[in-house]
């Protein structure tokens, strides 16, 4: 039903489906559409699965959401499976090593730039609380070595209390 | 049980990776690496290069890739399914909510609140990446003699070109690791 196309992942998912649902196939209105994907980003786990859930759901039901997720996470399940397969003996030939070694600093390039994105968007909005967070998670994780998990719990719950308050007194602070 | 521990652990990243793409990797970092030791650092970062130039998210290709590796196909399926499981019930339940009430202030408060705090955590994740390739270690140091300054280079490199550009990431981390695949054949 799904095929996961989806190089590099994240957002690319989203244009994809709605080419596919709502411009060829016509399953979905395009509101309809972008109110799912709003919804599938808002949501915790990846983009992907979370879009496909919610488009199997609305035109299936539970089943729908069934056949999606697995649509959704066969391809890599069986290309990732074969590559671990592989990668122990990959790993031992100096020449693959070399390359992935080289691969390391890629990432590493790529993560920074993700970050300076992200970051820049945020202090572009010029709110203290969002940067005092930013240095606050930073601090408990990369210092204190805080388990990711109670960093992410601690925030959540304190956004969720500082927009409680704010949708009180009628201010933004985030 | 092992199977336990690896539901259990993907079943946290599924659940607590907010924002997308990028946003699970302190998660599995943390679980994977730091917490169950199921992967060394490198190992990690291979997976993250293997998995920008594989289709489908990098959650998923985690799991399937760590639970075939620690515990076969069963491991493969069981972490997958952790991973899945919860983001799943929690989307339909958002989408029925949002049905309902149209607007969840709430919701898009606590997205806004943790937006910053998941800039912190990929920037933890970016920097130990860094500073395994500039300094074979997890922590930053700042003794000349271990610095690799190739990889430093590199880095800079990249950054530059990502931001200067806009390319593909596939393609920065391909050339790196063809130019530095290259470099560190002749050193």
């Amino acid at each position: 039903m799904l095929s996961a196309f989806t190089f590099g992942g994240g957002f690319v998912i989203v244009s994809l489906m709605k080419k596919r649902f709502v411009d060829k196939e016509g399953w979905i209105g395009e509101e309809e559409m972008l109110n799912l994907a709003v919804i599938a980003q808002s949501s915790p786990g990846a983009i992907a699965v979370n879009a496909s859930v919610l488009v199997g759901w609305k035109l299936l039901g539970f089943t729908g959401a069934v056949t999606a997720v697995f649509g959704t996470i066969l391809p890599p399940l069986i290309i990732l499976s074969l590559i671990s397969l592989s990668y122990k003996a990959f790993r031992e030939n100096e020449i693959v090593r070399a390359v992935l070694k080289g691969m390391m600093t890629g990432v590493a390039a790529v993560i920074i730039d993700v970050v300076i994105s992200m970051a820049g968007k945020i202090l572009k909005e010029r709110k203290l609380i969002p940067v005092v967070i930013i240095i606050g998670a930073f601090t408990a994780y990369y210092i204190f070595h805080i388990n990711v998990a109670y960093v992410i719990l601690f925030f959540g719950v304190l956004s969720a209390l500082i927009s409680l308050h704010d949708n009180k007194t009628g201010k933004r602070h985030l | 049980m092992i199977f336990w521990q690896l539901f259990w652990s993907f079943f946290q990243i599924g659940i607590l990776s907010f924002g997308g793409g990028l946003a699970a990797i302190p998660l599995i970092q943390n679980q994977i690496v730091d917490i169950r030791g199921w992967l060394s650092i490198a190992e990690f970062t291979d997976l993250i290069a293997i998995s920008e130039m594989t289709p489908g998210p990098i959650a998923i290709n985690s799991a399937t890739f760590v639970g075939s590796t620690v515990a076969g196909p069963v491991g493969a399926i069981v972490s997958t399914l952790g991973c899945v499981l919860p983001s799943s019930l929690i989307v339909v339940t958002i989408a029925w909510l949002f049905g309902k009430y149209k607007d969840l202030y709430i919701i898009r408060g606590v997205l806004a609140g943790l937006r910053p705090a998941v800039v912190a955590l990929i920037l933890s994740a970016g920097l130990s990446i860094l500073s395994l390739s500039v300094w074979g270690e997890k922590e930053i140091s700042l003794s000349a003699d271990s610095t690799d300054f190739a990889a430093a280079a590199l880095i800079v490199i990249g950054l530059l070109i990502i931001r200067k550009f806009k390319i593909n990431p596939i393609i920065i981390i391909l050339s790196s690791g063809i130019i530095g695949g290259v470099y560190y054949l002749i050193i």
